[in-house]
């Protein structure tokens, strides 16, 4: 296992926000820096375990996925889908263009 | 007036099915109460008509003799649950305009069951936060406040505000690592945070799917097992339901605890918890050991990293969860030329900081290169953590350890994220293992704040849980009512 200390600087921090969709003001941008970095070095502790011969958890229902048939349980609500939108037309979610 | 507002769960039902009190009555005195203590701001949406039409119908049925468990109690509900054509924000200001089109099956339980819906209650935003102070809308103030106002803790923060204020007979919670239990311990009431499974998430907002888990905030632990009997139940909307019976929870409350083992775990007595806390545990378990219970110290090793953990997981799940939030289907959108960019500003200016800064940390560890070192490390260490659960049990019933490290605590004054991080530092480990958890009120401290006692049981133990913290309950004999509640 790869050591995880690492530093997260302002292009880290760009890149993040990028992935992340987060629009963050220039102005708040090093004080985030500094968040990320003491909360990653306080998580950093993990290191300390050893856990060369341990599974993931993942979930600890214990219970397998439950599977149901493949049918159709509700449908023709497009009126109920499209009530929360904030810009729909015809039957559809409207967004920015985005084929030129 | 007060008459009505002195009644707790259990004793206005028995009030309510012999006739004694209507449900319009106990509704009206409790929409009072909701206006006497306004300036605590437990509410954010407050349904008095619904709520009047709702206490009327269960006037009916009760007349009619066809009346639910829960018929005509007015209770509260964490704005972390759909209500259908009830507004659902989950105190964030991306969801600030959402009508549910459906209804969780929590709530829809609980009103199949004849509860009276009085509003939604604020918490921290997405249930992100150890005290209420994420809500877009602002804090809430702890009723037991004096001089200072006081967190009421988080995330179900106006849940347990509404029941230590008498401004709900009862209310809903979520809990992910502590935010049903920590916010009771602050208030001075129940709090009881279920398995994993046992109540469906479906309806409720998502924060982190494998820790998300509903339960009730209670004056008794009398209440809270008859709130649980309705909220719970196999769900197959939800595919980590459990599909197991659960049986009467209040036909445990009177059940014995002797010869019951208790654990003791040495890692839950450490540096830096308040002294009083301290001696109110050892109190409670010289209580159980009165009661006939045998203490057994018990040591759980890897309790120390389960904090990091949960700071790894929950915000990756999170930012999973929240990549839903796009200006597109619901919720706010903040218009832009194109299609990123119309996201991004969205997603910057509808998210608070908290939210903005566990989407980051959750991106960063799911991120390519980080994801082994960090997310797949905290899910090897979450399995310690449960296997150290797993083998203490095989020795003991329940657990008991204080529920936080301090009581409630000025608020704005913890400004630092990993300062009110380490507030959850007793409720996360059994939230990692998916394990029902209690916090009991048993006193108050030297500032005249209340102390929670936690009791921890084995998956799907809930009726046990109930027994075992009656027998708490009575013992401590906590029945101090919060000088800002409605009198």
């Amino acid at each position: 296992m790869s050591n995880i200390k690492s530093i997260v600087d302002i292009p880290t921090v760009n890149k993040i926000a990028r992935l992340a969709r987060l629009e963050i003001p220039e102005k708040n941008k090093q004080n985030l820096t500094n968040d990320l970095n003491n909360i990653l070095e306080f998580v950093a502790q993990l290191n300390e375990v050893d856990t060369s011969s341990v599974e993931p958890l993942a979930s600890v229902t214990g219970h397998k996925l439950p599977l149901r048939n493949d049918e159709v349980t509700d449908g023709n609500i497009e009126e109920l889908v499209l009530k929360n939108a904030p810009e729909s037309s015809s039957g559809f979610f409207v967004v920015p263009k985005v084929i030129e | 007036m007060s008459d009505l507002l002195n009644l707790d769960l259990s004793g206005a039902q028995k009030a309510l099915n012999k006739k004694e009190i209507s449900s319009l009555e106990l509704t009206n005195a409790y929409l009072d109460a909701i206006e006497k203590t306004s300036s605590l701001g437990a509410y954010i949406d407050l349904q008095k008509d619904y709520a009047l039409q709702m206490a009327k119908k269960s006037d009916k049925k009760i007349s009619q003799g066809v009346a639910g468990p829960l018929e005509g109690i007015p209770i509260g509900v964490k704005d972390m649950f759909c209500t259908k054509d009830i507004k659902t924000t989950a105190s964030s200001k991306i969801l600030e305009n959402f009508y549910p089109t459906y209804e969780s099956t929590v709530t829809q339980n609980l009103w199949n069951d004849g509860a009276v819906m009085l509003g939604k209650l604020s918490c921290d935003e997405f249930a992100m936060g150890s005290s209420n102070e994420t809500a877009a809308k602002g804090n809430v103030i702890n009723p037991w406040s004096k001089a200072i106002p006081m967190s009421p803790g988080g995330s179900s923060g106006g849940s347990a505000a509404a029941v230590a204020a008498r401004s709900a007979l009862a209310a809903t919670g979520t809990d992910t690592g502590g935010s049903i239990r920590q916010p009771a311990a602050f208030c001075g009431i129940t709090g009881l945070k279920p398995t994993y499974g046992r109540c469906s998430r479906w309806g409720i907002v998502a924060f982190s799917s494998s820790l998300d888990q509903a339960g009730p905030l209670t004056r008794t632990v009398s209440d809270a097992a008859i709130m649980l009997n309705s909220m719970a139940g196999y769900d197959n909307k939800d595919s980590t339901s459990a599909n197991l019976e659960m049986p009467d929870l209040t036909s445990y409350l009177d059940k014995s605890i002797k010869g019951k083992k208790i654990g003791i775990p040495k890692e839950y007595t450490q540096d830096g918890i308040s002294e009083d806390i301290v001696n109110f545990y050892e109190t409670s378990i010289q209580f159980l050991k009165d009661s006939g219970a045998e203490i057994i110290p018990v040591s759980l090793p890897h309790t120390k990293y389960a904090l990091p953990v949960y700071y790894i997981i929950a915000p990756a799940e999170a930012s999973s969860n929240l990549a839903r939030y796009d200006g597109v289907r619901y919720g706010t959108r903040k218009e832009a030329e194109s299609l990123d960019d119309m996201y991004e500003l969205t997603r910057g200016e509808g998210f608070g900081d908290e939210v903005q800064r566990r989407i980051m940390i959750g991106t960063y560890v799911l991120s390519s290169g980080y994801y082994d070192a960090y997310y797949l490390k905290a899910q090897k260490v979450r399995r310690l953590i449960k296997e150290d659960f797993d083998n203490t049990f095989e020795n003991v019933d329940f657990l008991l350890t204080p529920s936080t490290p301090s009581t409630a605590f000025e608020l704005g004054q913890k400004q630092d994220p990993l300062t009110m991080y380490l507030n959850d530092i007793f409720t996360v480990p059994a939230s990692l293992a998916g394990l029902p958890g209690i916090s009991i009120p048993v006193g108050l401290d030297k500032a005249g704040l209340p102390v929670g006692i936690q009791l921890i049981a084995n998956s799907f133990d809930e009726p046990n849980l109930i027994s075992v913290a009656h027998t708490l309950e009575k013992s401590a004999n906590f029945n101090v009512i919060a000088q800002g509640a409605a009198k």
